[in-house]
């Protein structure tokens, strides 16, 4: 193997079964996605086979397996943001944004996905644009918020 | 290190707070938990850079966890040589220089956005910060050192009587330490309030060498962050009291098992590890007592139901996280098959203050059969948001308009326990909240986040919105819950689409009972709480949808109607620009026209109005019967 990205968290990793979790986090810190042929790999490298590490992957909401857009929008769906108007935020993005929740734009700038709660419930709603948390978000301020990264 | 070393580098942590407490250089120091950052501190902390660069002042910069107040970070404290630190509230950065330019350049403090000083003396114009209305009821134990000390610092912690605890608990015998904990009455803050000692004794009496101690920082509840509050401001007393556990229950390795939603918490809970294992308070040997313990951090995949302990189990062994039925309990039969113990962060968090202050100290505070103190997060229509620490015991009312400073508009409920809990009308204002009376209410204690709900708040749109969540993250094991909860939620659509009658509402009371007592973890088994408690309490709430198909809060998005009050408008073109779908159309200073066929009900228009449109209120949200009322008059 060579000393990509990849190979050298497969070789990191102890081989054990404890391990799958935290090797498919990384792969996808690195890759964006858990790809067909990562998956492969880890499996050779764990011994354990590809269905099952599917099973596990698609049981946590935390994995995906296509290619990342560009940006990554995350909208609060905790109960402090519903409460505070979270749902039109959804809405909001989902016309702006012509994707549906789970969705990337046609031209691969925007993933727009939904989070339970990111913790700034103090301050909700919120939304997540990579790793930039937006609060008190209404939908005039979410709109002004999305057109300096479409114009970026 | 042992002992003696750990008291060498305590005389030095000491000075390193002494040179923080006692400081010879100006102090600026920014809350910038994950909240605060929310918020814009790390915006404010580079206004703070550049102004005190063209001031030319030599100043240090301090990152403080959280101090409570979220509604009014982010917040920016100067602390002048000699001088009490101030706090001021809501700094964003073009207010950074004007403050600073007052304490540098004025020798002044500042009183405009002041929200006061830590200081004893009475200074005039500023007040006290711990008088604060939101501050002054509460009894800050576990949360002592959130937003006072700097919590990447372990020098801070030291200073501040940490580890202490530690070094008491490794010169005395395990069981020793499980009856301090079992004599505290301290139960388990992670929901089902199970008194730790009890836990502890369990784990320890099983039999095995290879023990486990597992920290559940998974904090599921969506609405609450009390957790993470605590790790990003306090991370060394959360890592204390897991050591502590450990040990008393024998294990020599430990996992915290934290959501990847918090990524500050997990970076501050590897850098304390990595300077509690440099200074030999972690590793083996621990201070020379010949204890050793590993700790693992295990990041969450986004899976509420992981923060159920036996699926928490399953997903750190690498496995889809599936809760099993209990027994065997997992201080029997727990990670890896071994006996193991799993406690939340507030329950370890708290335990190093236990052992240092006594069972006694302790369990004076709170009610007969809750003690201590609980950390609740305050949010939704309440006017002060932000993290608290109050008695058991306390009434809601104290909490919710006293501390939290009431509402906008009239208080309709509260919902406690998040998607395992209920929401409580006013006739339980009264309550003094501890782990019984909640659960005698309908609604259980949970971790503690409290949603405050006003007349705009539509209590069927909010069980929907539970039972959506419970549906969706059920892990599909149990059909109770697989087939049970989805039913729940269809019944509850139907209902917030005006399609239901109300024979519904039976069927949503046996099968919300049913699931209860069929489903096979607390997930399920809870799950119905929120539609069986808002059945009984908002009744006619449900009955208006129903019977009148009229959302009284106007939420329920196919039952409201968007519409413009013509006398209002004046034709500013405000909503007309703002509408994405070309729904309002009019000339410049005539009454708009909404289609309603082209509405897609995203509130636009309804935000522009209130804020920048010359009339202010010229559009309304209603529903049903009202709808006709307000657009005649
Ligand atoms: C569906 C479900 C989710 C849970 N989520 C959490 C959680 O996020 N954090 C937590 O500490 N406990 C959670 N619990 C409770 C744990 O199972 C367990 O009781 C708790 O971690 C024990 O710690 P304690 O005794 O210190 O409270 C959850 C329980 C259920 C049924
Ligand atoms: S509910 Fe949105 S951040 Fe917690």
């Amino acid at each position: 193997m060579a000393s990509n990205p990849l190979s050298s968290i497969l070789e990191n990793s102890s081989g054990s079964r404890e391990d799958l979790i935290p090797v498919l986090q990384k792969v996808q810190a690195v890759e964006g996605f858990i790809s067909k042929e990562s998956v492969g790999l880890i499996s050779r490298r764990l011994k354990i086979s590809e269905n099952e590490i599917h099973g596990v992957a698609t049981f946590y909401a935390q994995f995906r397996f296509t290619p990342p857009g560009e940006h990554h929008i995350l909208v609060c769906m905790g109960t402090a943001c519903h409460v505070k108007g979270g749902a039109q935020l959804v809405i909001t993005l989902e016309h702006e944004l012509d994707a549906k929740t789970g969705e990337t734009t046609e031209d691969g700038k925007f993933d727009l996905d939904q989070v339970a709660c990111l913790g700034c419930c103090a301050l909700a709603p919120v939304v997540k644009i990579d790793d930039k948390i937006y609060s008190q978000m209404s939908v005039l301020k979410l709109r002004q918020v999305l057109d300096e990264y479409k114009e970026a | 290190m042992n002992t003696k070393k750990l008291d060498t580098r305590r005389r030095k942590a000491v000075k390193v707070w002494d040179a923080f407490e006692n400081n010879k250089k100006p102090i600026i120091i920014l809350g910038a938990a994950t909240c605060g950052r929310a918020a814009g501190a790390m915006d404010t902390w580079k206004a703070v850079e550049k102004v005190v660069k063209k001031l030319k002042v030599d100043a240090d910069i301090v990152e403080v966890g959280c101090i409570g107040p979220c509604y009014l970070e982010p917040l920016m404290d100067v602390k002048m040589p000699g001088k009490p630190r101030v706090s001021y509230s809501n700094i964003s950065p073009e207010k950074v220089e004007r403050i600073l330019k007052g304490f540098f350049k004025e020798d002044e403090i500042p009183s405009r956005d002041v929200l006061g000083h830590f200081g004893d003396e009475e200074i005039d114009g500023i007040p006290k910060f711990w008088d604060h209305p939101m501050l002054k009821p509460q009894v800050r134990l576990v949360l002592r050192n959130c937003g006072i000390i700097e919590p990447t610092n372990i020098d801070h912690y030291l200073a501040c009587d940490g580890y202490k605890a530690l070094e008491y608990t490794l010169s005395h015998k395990p069981v020793e330490i499980m009856q301090l904990v079992l004599d505290s009455g301290i139960r388990g803050r992670g929901g089902a309030g199970f008194p730790t000692g009890l836990k502890w004794r369990f784990c320890q009496d099983a039999p095995g060498d290879e023990k486990y101690m597992i920290c559940n920082a998974d904090e599921g509840d969506p609405g609450a962050f009390m957790n993470r509050s605590l790790i990003e401001g306090d991370p060394h007393a959360l890592l204390e009291g897991l050591i502590i556990a450990a040990y008393a229950i024998g294990a020599s390795k430990a996992y915290i098992y934290i959501r990847a939603e918090y990524p500050l918490a997990i970076k501050r809970l590897e850098k304390a590890i990595e300077q509690a294992s440099k200074l030999g308070l972690i590793g083996k040997n621990i201070l020379g007592s010949g204890f050793d313990l590993g700790i693992t951090i295990k990041q969450g995949a986004g899976a509420f139901v992981c923060g159920e302990e036996t699926a928490l189990l399953q997903s750190i062994e690498g496995m889809r996280g599936m809760p099993r039925s209990r027994p065997p309990f997992p201080a029997q039969k727990g990670l890896f098959g071994k006996p193991t113990t799993i406690n939340n962060v507030e329950t370890l968090g708290t335990i190093p203050n236990i052992v240092r202050n006594g069972a006694a100290w302790y369990s004076g505070y709170g009610t007969e059969k809750s003690k201590g103190t609980k950390t609740f997060s305050l949010a939704g229509r309440v006017r002060r948001t932000g993290l608290i620490e109050v008695p058991m015991g306390m009434s809601l009312r104290e909490i919710i308009f006293e501390i939290g400073g009431g509402l906008f508009k009239p208080f309709k409920a509260v919902q406690t326990g998040g998607p395992s809990g209920g929401c409580l009308s006013e006739e339980f204002l009264d309550t003094p909240i501890d782990y019984d009376n909640l659960a005698k209410a309908g609604s259980i204690m949970g971790s503690g986040g409290l949603i405050i709900l006003d007349d705009n708040t539509c209590i069927v749109d909010l069980a929907k919105y539970f039972l959506n969540f419970t549906q969706s993250e059920s892990c599909g094991k149990c059909v109770p819950c697989r087939v049970g909860t989805r039913h729940l939620y269809e019944i509850l659509d139907r209902i917030t689409k005006g399609d239901a009658d109300t024979d519904d509402f039976e069927k949503l009371e046996s099968l919300g009972q049913a699931i209860k007592g069929s489903a096979l973890c607390g997930l399920g088994q809870t799950a119905p709480n929120p539609v069986l408690t808002t059945l009984k309490y908002f009744r006619n709430e449900y009955l208006a949808h129903v019977k009148d198909k009229r959302c009284p809060a106007a939420v329920c998005r196919e039952l409201v109607t968007y519409r413009i009050i013509p006398d209002q408008c004046t034709g500013c073109q405000s909503c007309v620009k703002v509408c994405p779908t070309g729904a309002i159309t009019g000339p410049r200073s005539e009454p708009h026209n909404l289609d309603e066929e082209l509405c897609i009900k995203c509130r636009a228009c309804y935000e522009i109005c209130r804020f920048d449109a010359i009339a202010g209120d010229a559009i309304v949200i209603t529903s049903g019967a009202e709808s006709a009322e307000a657009t005649t008059n």
